[in-house]
């Protein structure tokens, strides 16, 4: 039994050292592609950011945007390259155009129609014209 | 303002919000629309399955209307897609080339011995690369490229027999005119 659980012990553990190899040579370029990849959707598990996932997809294109990064791209040459292949899906901070318009202004006007509207209500509170009944 | 308006207003408005939710309830979250359908096909040079010696260039394809479908032996969806790539490449008239993506020469060529080979050539993708130039991110998907070159269509996921018919087929029609 204890021979056993030895096994599986040392079994674990090189499973476990293999994992630990890509934290790569340089701590730079790592940082780099930790912070950017926070901002990058994985788009195999769509709710994790590329940094988190464990998808075989996600660790392709982290290796991929090391090698970019190795090559001198700036972040947002970076971004450019996987929104040209995936699309704005990839980014979790949509950009600004008219498609995404909507989504970026939607929630101001709502703020501003609801201003609106309250001022209008207390108005009428104040008045005191609330208090009747109104007039079909 | 009278107060049946008052009542119709937040309603209509209610309407409108369950309308869009309801819509939302028939989309796939997992189908991403593909930046690259209307763009050119990034071309690549790979070797082609258990023939190491061949390659496949991508940019002798020019003139002809083909598909490119990404595949694996690991992937079980191109397995429920696999007999109606098999049922297209009987018909003679549809040109599927593979792209053999993340896989190993050995496992994959054992499913096409075991199923059946619906493709004129195969070329590998062992490491990835290719796959990531084309947008791939799930197999299997399917590109529909046109004379010029360029991607006219991408399916995600199994192409099923409708979406062949309503969608693949008369595309392919126009394409080939």
């Amino acid at each position: 039994m204890k021979k056993l659980l030895v096994i599986f012990l040392l079994i674990v553990n090189s499973v476990f050292a293999g994992e630990a190899k890509p934290l790569a040579d340089d701590p730079v370029l790592e940082a780099r592609l930790k912070a950017l990849s926070q901002e990058l959707r994985c788009l195999v598990c769509q709710n994790t950011t590329l940094a988190d996932s464990t998808a075989p997809l996600a660790e392709d294109l982290r290796q991929e945007i090391r090698q970019l990064m190795r090559e001198g791209k700036s972040d947002k040459e970076v971004v450019d390259y996987l929104v040209a292949r995936y699309g704005n899906f990839v980014r979790y901070r949509p950009p600004v155009n008219n498609s995404t318009a909507l989504l970026w202004f939607g929630p101001f006007l709502l703020l501003i129609v609801g201003g609106f509207v309250l001022f209008r209500v207390l108005k009428k509170h104040a008045i005191g014209e609330d208090i009747q009944p109104e007039d079909e | 303002m009278s107060r049946t308006a008052k009542f119709l207003i937040p309603l209509a408005l209610f309407l409108i919000a369950v309308g869009f939710l309801f819509k939302g309830l028939f989309l796939d979250p997992h189908e991403v629309p593909s930046p690259l359908v209307g763009k050119p096909a990034p071309t690549f040079q790979a070797p082609v399955l258990s023939d190491a010696s061949k390659t496949f260039n991508s940019a002798d394809m020019k003139d002809q209307v083909w598909l490119l479908n990404v595949w694996a032996s690991w992937c079980g969806a191109c397995r429920d897609e696999h007999p109606i790539l098999m049922a297209m490449a009987k018909t003679n008239q549809i040109a599927t080339y593979g792209l053999d993506y993340k896989d190993t020469d050995q496992e994959a060529q054992a499913v096409l011995d075991t199923n059946g080979n619906p493709y004129k050539t195969i070329a590998t993708d062992a490491n990835g690369k290719i796959g990531i130039n084309y947008g791939v991110y799930g197999v299997p998907e399917t590109y529909v490229i046109d004379k010029a070159g360029v991607i006219r269509y991408k399916q995600i996921g199994p192409i099923t027999e409708e979406i062949l018919l309503t969608k693949i087929v008369p595309l392919l029609k126009e394409l080939q005119r």
